[in-house]
């Protein structure tokens, strides 16, 4: 059986016909706020059960557990606060218990209930859920510029924000089904950002030859600038499962939800998200959801010990590298060879050789994928 | 953590106890309320989606359509 929801049941907040229309209706007398591409995937995400077990943006008694104590106030493991940002002028007029219209690109896509507006330290919260207030970290540049309040309630989605990769986005719900239907008892799920290098390929088929099936899960949406674009990273993994892994053994969606580059704590989420989708098993990688040495390549795996009520099992996969001598890719727990065999697949090195159309050796990544890659004629976001 | 006076007492054998304790330990959870609320919260959580026949079958069908099934 394939994981439960976190928190016990998977939410599902999208408003059906007749109801919606009447909403639609009610919501042209409402306060109208619009909202930025990462707060729309952020309310779809609740809407649809990503985020279960929260119903709406956190209130402040669960924004202040889940800073000072990574858990919601009922207790179940959160570690990074789903927030909605607003300036006190655009909502002049709103009261506690008001409804308001959440709107994304001129269309409202969401009604919230407004039960409570407070004020947020920002700096605390770079501190507490980036472990720095350094400007050089792209969590803190985001943070420090979002607006001076915050506003929690539950909300309820009217529409979903337009997805380009809507033929390959599914949600909770769907991959349940689908994992049912494929008799999978365990799935292990892969959380990436990156196009996949023989190192990512590796990690996947260690962790797939003990469970049934593969969920492999990228983020799109808002990356910071010389991170992969989402078409590229969509186009590399079609490339990569086509032609190197059973079909039958993997499934291929993608999510919308922003990198925070928090690290451990992002992991955690990472790993919660991925149980939503019924996951049983997760991928912790190294320095994973980590950004510019602001975290030990390792720090991600310590974390899950002081969540052993997760109810997602981590799988810790170390850094894989190739051995001339062992004459594949390996990882160091298997790998009896000094340095001097070991050549070590950097993201830098290889985005570096992209960048400037030179050849990328096979060991590094498949030469279908790089083929892929090379046909964007940039790969990167600016 | 909820505080005491949101807990209630329930009896189990002391057998029980000891081996629950145990797994406790082994679990890495900090104390045996800790793992006996998480299993207990576990077991009376649903375990599917509550989904209706008809609203299942429209996941099928996009699944099929996505070439997913």
């Amino acid at each position: 059986m394939v994981s439960k929801p976190h928190g016990g049941r998977l939410v599902d907040r999208v408003v059906g016909e007749p109801r919606r229309a009447r909403l639609l209706k009610e919501a042209k007398e409402m306060v109208s706020l619009a909202v930025s591409d990462g707060i729309a995937a952020d309310i779809a995400n609740i809407a649809h059960g990503v985020y279960s077990p929260l119903e709406g943006f956190l209130t402040q008694e669960d924004y202040v557990r889940v800073l000072d104590d990574m858990r919601l106030s009922n207790d179940v493991p959160w570690t990074i606060p789903i927030v909605v940002d607003v300036d006190p002028e655009e909502i002049a007029g709103v009261r506690e218990g008001d409804e308001v219209a959440l709107e994304y690109r001129g269309e409202t896509i969401a009604i919230m209930k407004v039960e409570e507006i407070y004020g947020w330290d920002k700096k605390e919260f770079c501190q507490k859920v980036f472990k720095t207030v350094d400007a050089r970290h792209p969590g803190v540049v985001k943070t420090m510029n979002r607006k001076e309040l915050l506003m929690g309630g539950p909300i309820e989605l009217l529409k979903d924000p337009p997805e380009p990769f809507e033929n390959v986005r599914l949600w909770p719900k769907e991959t349940r089904v689908l994992f049912r239907e494929r008799g999978w008892r365990t799935v292990v799920g892969f959380q990436t950002r990156n196009v996949p290098h023989r190192g990512h390929e590796y990690v996947q088929k260690a962790a797939l030859t003990f469970a049934d099936g593969l969920f492999i899960n990228p983020l799109v949406g808002w990356k910071k600038p010389g991170d992969f674009r989402d078409e590229v990273i969509v186009a590399a993994y079609r490339a990569l499962i086509d032609n190197y892994f059973p079909k039958e053994s993997v499934v291929f969606a993608v999510l919308r939800m922003e990198m925070r580059y928090a690290g451990p704590r992002e992991a955690i989420h990472h790993a919660i998200v991925r149980k939503n989708f019924g996951c049983t098993h997760f991928i912790v990688g190294r320095d994973h959801a980590g950004v510019g040495g602001f975290y030990g390549p390792y720090e991600a795996w310590d974390i899950f010990r002081e969540f052993p009520d997760l109810g997602i099992q981590p799988m810790f996969i170390r850094e894989a590298f190739y051995c001339e001598k062992c004459g594949g890719i390996v990882n160091e727990k298997i790998c009896p060879h000094g340095d001097e065999f070991r050549k070590r697949i950097s993201g830098t090195k290889l985005r570096e050789l992209i960048r400037n159309r030179r050849e990328v050796p096979q060991w590094m990544m498949r030469p279908e994928v790089v083929k892929v890659v090379l046909s964007f004629e940039n790969p990167f976001v600016e | 953590m909820s505080s005491l006076s949101e807990k209630v007492a329930v009896y189990i054998s002391r057998d029980l106890y000891e081996k629950l304790r145990k797994l406790a330990e082994e679990g890495g959870f900090s104390d045996i309320n800790e793992f006996v609320e998480f299993v207990l919260r576990e077991v009376a959580s649903a375990s599917e989606v509550d989904m209706s026949k008809e609203d299942e079958e429209k996941v099928k069908e996009r699944l099929r359509a996505l070439g997913y099934i």
